[in-house]
């Protein structure tokens, strides 16, 4: 008789839906891999944190009962990104601290919840991947995955076992690109100001490709580089973990060379680089 | 009072960032200015230990705070001192220069006192015809610059020390020096050492006020603090409420935590503890001892979420740690604190209306509550204040907007799949073959310094639904 595998609900979060499919499809690939079955609920949106943490708090909680009642079914919830899976971990029991009956069901969700490469390594017991990558990456540590869900050997110890890859380590991995979510809209010259010390802290690495969890602080990074016109790839962690480091990278152009399009006037002069 | 500009936090923010002066100076705390792993808390195996008991005293503390707070004014009266019960900022000033009328005083030599920044106090003094001098080094530097401190335990971190020879031969009257430390330290305590002996009033703010004796403690380490209590022949405690812990020992062991996240430092140099006037028979010390004890709005922080920040021991590993505070600075939260204690303790201090941008200048990194030794969760502590700032209607109607919209179609997974179906479908054909974009116009904010990845393809719960089919 086989053991049955446990079903993974896959949080495929908002940006990696809309932006980077790939992640999701890594995801699914890593997932399985590691003896799981994954279903992708069809009815989720999105895990509430934008709402969260500007304030509205009503919002996040009619957010946060929808995703609640449609993953409770599954043995664990996954997410590609710390940043969501935080939010259902750390937060989610928080929002109904005043609403006993669904504060437990927020407990009892939040304890099977888990950030992809955490799930795989501290869940799983998965020690390596059978991937291929040639080069040498770095790899930024997203604050919440980082400081909220304790991931950083994880990635380090699944990226040391893909062939070819070269993991240099970034000086200051651990401080935040400037993302922060709406932060990025609301104070965008702070924001700059801080994805620029962490791209001049990537390229100081030599490495050819920035790695992290989060699509979120990916996308920043990546748009920061492109902007500076530094010739360094942005790619989430699971891609290359999953054998999929051979696509596109975030924000590169299908068809190599082409200068990225403007929708209203004005020429782009590249940005100096700090 | 100084002038209060948080309302301003973006503009002021701008120009920090493009003020190269100020950006130099930044640049040397913009690595690890305290590290905090390494040399504060690494080397001490039982850190973690000694943080809980600093956070469970404290919190003893608050909830027993009526009468910690009578059983001090009690020692501090049985020891021949006076106590000065103030409710907001213009008692204690008022306390404060009635003392020094009463003394005939002129000048008053001033310990370092972030309370005093809060109640606008030099100001008072000068007004009311008395001369207040700042003997902390940079208290001392930002005094004859006309400044407030940047920074709650480093006031002058946004000059360079080639700033500090500037201003030391414009206000010293004499030609430039070279920039080197140790002769501006040297210039700045032959400059100080007579004004303390002429102070007819010395003024400190305490690290700690200590229920059992009366006593109250300061920690420095330049023993400028030691100098302003011992030699004035009055001496004022002015410090708040929160201040207060049961025992000496208490005082220590939260003093321990104070050093290591501080300065990184074992312990600090001074640590220097005064209980009531000079008695007869002592060969020194004050002839009159006075607390002025302030609340300014803390007491009603009590019962509420924000309580935890009376926790506060102004240690300053959240700003020491803060990427936002290391991009601008201080002064441009337009405010007495700064940082991320700054951001959550100033709208109780001036009101969530005319504070409202600093607690949403935070990335929610996490670095201030993984570092703060009194374990207060600032993150939590800003979004309650963008929580009452949303009910309040007072979140810009942008963001509202925003959020509201798509608060709407998060709500609603078919509506919401349809939408960002036509959303990626639009970038994509905008961007999609160049593979970014770089301009949007609803986000300039990002496009401006950044290209803006544009979608890979469909949605991923489009592709999934044709690959795998009604799963």
């Amino acid at each position: 008789m086989t053991e049955k595998k446990p079903r993974v609900g896959l949080f495929v979060t908002c940006l990696v839906d809309l932006f980077r499919p790939s992640v999701g499809f890594a995801a699914v690939k890593l997932i399985e891999r590691a003896g799981c079955t994954v279903e992708v609920p069809e009815a989720q949106t999105c895990c509430g944190q934008p709402a969260y943490n500007s304030g509205a708090r009503q919002h996040t909680k009619d957010i946060a009962r929808a995703v609640i009642a449609l993953f409770e079914p599954f043995d664990y919830v996954v997410a590609p990104s710390g940043s969501c899976g935080g939010m259902i971990k750390a937060h989610y029991p928080d929002l109904f601290a005043d609403e006993p009956s669904w504060h437990a069901r927020a407990e009892k969700l939040a304890a099977k919840t888990h950030e992809l490469i955490s799930f795989l390594v501290d869940v799983r017991g998965l020690a390596g991947v059978d991937a291929r990558f040639d080069g040498a990456v770095t790899y930024h540590d997203s604050c919440s995955g980082l400081r909220e869900l304790n991931v950083h050997g994880q990635p380090r110890k699944l990226l040391a076992s893909v062939t070819g890859l070269a993991l240099k380590e970034l000086p200051g991995a651990h401080i935040c690109c400037g993302f922060g979510g709406t932060f990025c809209i609301k104070y965008p010259e702070i924001s700059t100001r801080m994805v620029s010390d962490k791209t001049a802290d990537i390229a100081a690495t030599g490495a050819g490709t920035v790695l992290a969890g989060d699509l979120g602080c990916l996308m920043n990074m990546a748009g920061r580089l492109s902007r500076e016109g530094r010739p360094i790839k942005a790619r989430h962690v699971a891609e290359v973990l999953a054998g999929m480091g051979d696509r596109p990278a975030i924000g590169e152009p299908s068809v190599p060379g082409s200068p990225p399009m403007r929708l209203h006037g004005g020429a782009v002069a590249p940005a100096k680089s700090r | 009072m100084p002038a209060l500009t948080s309302e301003n936090f973006r503009a002021n923010s701008v120009k920090a960032l493009g003020n190269a002066q100020l950006q130099r100076a930044l640049d040397n705390i913009r690595r690890d200015f305290v590290d905090f792993k390494g040399r504060a808390v690494g080397e001490l195996p039982e850190y973690d230990a000694l943080k809980r008991e600093a956070i469970a005293l404290k919190n003893h503390t608050l909830e027993n705070l009526d009468f910690y707070l009578d059983t001090f004014a009690k020692n501090v009266e049985a020891s021949g001192g006076h106590i000065h019960w103030c409710q907001a900022a213009g008692e204690a000033r008022e306390a404060i220069v009635a003392i020094c009328k009463k003394r005939g005083a002129k000048t008053m030599a001033k310990g370092k006192s972030m309370v005093g920044e809060e109640i606008g106090l030099n100001a008072y003094l000068e007004a009311a015809g008395l001369t207040p001098i700042e003997t902390d080094l940079g208290e001392y530097i930002i005094q004859m610059r006309g400044e407030t401190p940047s920074h709650i335990t480093a006031p002058a971190i946004h000059l360079t020390k080639e700033d500090v020879a500037d201003t030391f031969a414009e206000h010293h009257n004499h030609a430039r020096r070279p920039a080197e430390i140790p002769a501006l330290i040297a210039e700045a305590r032959e400059m100080l050492r007579p004004r303390y002996h002429e102070a007819d009033i010395g003024l400190t703010g305490a690290n700690f006020l200590i229920a059992e004796t009366g006593s109250s403690m300061i920690i420095t380490n330049e023993g400028n603090g030691d100098l302003s209590q011992i030699l004035p022949r009055t001496h004022i405690v002015l410090a708040s409420i929160d201040k207060i812990v049961p025992t000496i020992e208490d005082a220590l062991t939260v003093a321990r935590v104070l050093a290591r996240t501080s300065s990184g430092q074992e312990f600090t140099v001074y640590n220097t503890f005064s209980t009531g006037a000079r008695r007869p028979g002592d060969l020194d010390g004050p002839e009159e001892f006075h607390v002025v004890l302030l609340d300014n709005g803390r007491s009603a922080l009590m019962g509420t979420k924000q309580q935890a920040m009376l926790r506060c021991i102004r240690c300053a590993a959240c700003l020491n740690h803060c990427p936002v505070y290391k991009s601008v600075g201080g002064h441009a939260y337009g405010a007495v604190y700064t940082g991320p204690m700054g951001a959550v303790i100033t709208p109780s201090l001036i009101g969530i209306d005319k504070a409202a941008p600093l607690p949403n200048a935070s990335t929610f990194c996490g670095r201030c509550e993984s570092v703060c030794p009194m374990g207060i969760p600032l993150p939590a502590l800003m979004r309650d204040w963008r929580e009452r700032e949303y009910e309040r209607a007072e979140a810009p109607a942008a963001l509202r907007s925003g959020i509201g919209v798509w608060a709407y179609l998060a709500k609603r997974p078919a509506l919401y799949a349809r939408a960002t179906w036509l959303g990626v479908k639009a970038l994509r054909v905008i961007g999609g073959r160049r593979g970014r974009l770089a301009s949007l116009p609803l986000g300039q904010g990002w496009t401006a310094t950044r290209d803006f990845p544009a979608p890979e393809g469909a949605t991923f719960r489009a592709q999934w639904r044709r690959t795998r089919g009604a799963a």
